[in-house]
């Protein structure tokens, strides 16, 4: 019984944090295209619901009412489980993921690493997709995702080194309260540049959505996938993208923290913020998409390997320096 | 207690089953997935003895970097060749003695190291290394990499480094008539190098080298 009360008393708690999460990824995808409509002079979704906010969940519901089809030559198995398992991905990573400085699912100490190496199994999803659906246009899709996001893996990984240099610690509340006096958007400005253009790389975002170049690949990964099983694969991305803006928030940002330390700032609860700082991130994110082409595939890992991994690697080097001869390398 | 029992027990058998589904299982593509699933369970293992940071790195190294590379090189195989012809032709009995004399090693050691926990303890003496539990994993497995074998460390990562280099030049090679971009030249490309007026002859056209 004492078992049961403590799995229901986690259950709800999960509940409460994955309900708000998939409505917000339904919110973002309309936000997405009203940013990209306005950019263009035009009017975006804007019919179903005051401003068109339910659109998204109208374009759920066709899609939960159109048929799965699954081709005949598919390995059926991996073809059913590539969408679970990005959405899987997506949702999980959320559980550490601090709103407060309490209100935090599983305060891990390790939890940077934990987001990053959940980021980084993001990819199954689409290889799995790209090889099961035993097509040309998708696996070549799965196969430039897969160099794409392993390359850019790299420099985030860099980069989140930087800021842990700062920190001293993993755990990402104690990332956020590190942050109390300066966020590290000031003194990492660079890293923050880089580690956002590497976010729109790790999640296939324009203008690095090669792996869904409409004109070269028909859809990418996604072209055999039908009904709920391509929105799975659509809410999944969308819930990455969310989870990259979160962790850009945290890293540079500062978190859940209010952004002046006065009186009425600080009565504000901390997941507002946090959620502001997400949402400015992610408007930055559909901005982009709006305003810049996409790049050519050599020219993207050329930009992954050549520019930014050096540059991230020097400023590992910078970072660590200066923190030595000062003498502000955190201990504890 | 029973609830961590049931975990351990659960992703053992994952690990073990799929690893056994990796040498089993006739699609190569399938056998890495299960290397996977094998590689997860691990570090979720990892990370029920307390070793969380273990645990994340395997994942982050192994399932989100190497088995992402071995994917990529088996399904690549998987489109020129379909079915699985590689083995049809060769002799299996050719195989067999090198399979044997490197499963009896592994066999061997595995005895030594079992034997050795099992029946004399002081060689694997815990006390002497970590066991410092005021201070996170991380921390501990940090002061002791830096300090005590910051030799040992720097040198693997060397020899990993030199690995990297090497697989580079073997593979690497300068192909003749390639068109290549240099992006400082055609950033500092003038336009009075680039335009050219002429005066065209007529039946004669212009030449336009490329």
């Amino acid at each position: 019984m004492e078992y049961l009360s403590i799995v229901f008393q986690e259950v709800y708690k999960i509940l409460f944090l994955l309900v708000p999460v998939l409505v917000s990824v339904a919110m973002i995808v309309w936000l997405d295209r009203r940013v990209w409509a306005f950019v263009q002079k035009r009017q975006g979704p804007n019919v179903v619901g005051p401003f068109g906010l339910l659109q998204s969940l109208a374009d759920a519901l066709k899609y939960i009412f159109k048929e799965i089809i699954i081709p005949s030559s598919s390995n059926k198995v991996i073809f059913i489980l590539a969408p679970i398992v990005t959405m899987t991905l997506a949702l999980i990573a959320w559980a550490v993921i601090p709103f407060s400085a309490t209100q935090v699912l599983a305060d891990i100490n390790v939890g940077i690493l934990y987001l990053f190496a959940v980021s980084s199994l993001g990819v199954y999803g689409i290889i799995m997709g790209g090889w099961a659906s035993n097509s040309k246009y998708p696996f070549l899709g799965a196969i430039r995702s897969a160099a794409q996001m392993v390359s850019y893996e790299v420099s985030i990984g860099v980069i989140i080194i930087n800021v842990l240099l700062c920190v001293g610690s993993l755990n990402l509340n104690d990332i956020v309260i590190a942050q109390q006096n300066m966020w590290f958007v000031i003194p990492l400005f660079p890293m923050f540049v880089i580690f956002f253009i590497s976010a729109l790389a790790e999640t296939n975002r324009p203008p690095f959505d090669l792996p869904e170049a409409e004109a070269e690949l028909v859809a990418g990964y996604q072209t055999e996938y039908s009904g709920m099983m391509y929105a799975m694969f659509w809410l999944g991305e969308y819930a990455n993208i969310l989870l990259m803006c979160a962790m850009g928030a945290i890293l540079f940002l500062g978190g859940w923290m209010s952004p002046i330390d006065v009186y009425p700032f600080t009565l504000v609860p901390g997941a507002i913020w946090l959620i502001l700082k997400i949402l400015l991130l992610f408007i930055l994110f559909a901005l982009v998409k709006a305003i810049v082409p996409r790049y050519r595939y050599d020219q993207l890992m050329r930009l992954g390997w050549k520019v930014f991994l050096p540059l991230s690697l020097i400023w590992v080097v910078l970072t660590a320096s200066y923190l030595f001869y000062f003498n502000l390398l955190p201990v504890n | 207690m029973i609830a961590h029992a049931i975990f351990f027990y659960t992703f053992s058998i994952i690990a073990v089953v799929s690893a056994i589904m990796v040498t089993a299982s006739k699609n190569t593509v399938h056998s890495v997935f299960f290397l996977i699933l094998d590689f997860i369970s691990i570090s979720c293992l990892f990370i029920m003895i307390g070793a969380e940071f273990l645990g994340m790195i395997m994942l982050i190294v192994y399932v989100g970097a190497v088995a992402v590379l071995f994917l990529f090189v088996v399904m690549m195989l998987n489109v020129a060749q379909q079915k699985n012809q590689w083995f049809a032709g060769q002799a299996t009995s050719k195989h067999i003695p090198v399979g044997l004399i490197i499963s009896t090693l592994i066999f061997f050691e595995i005895i030594i190291v079992i034997g050795g926990w099992k029946y004399k303890p002081e060689i694997f003496d815990i006390n002497n290394s970590l066991a410092n539990t005021s201070v996170s994993n991380t921390h501990s497995l940090g002061q002791i990499l830096y300090t005590d074998y910051i030799h040992v460390f720097q040198i693997s990562g060397m020899i990993l480094l030199v690995a990297m280099i090497g697989a580079i030049v073997l593979t690497f090679r300068q192909r003749s008539g390639v068109k290549r971009q240099s992006y400082i030249k055609q950033i500092s490309r003038e336009r009075s190098e680039g335009v050219e007026l002429l005066d065209v002859q007529s039946t004669k056209g212009v030449k336009i080298d490329d």
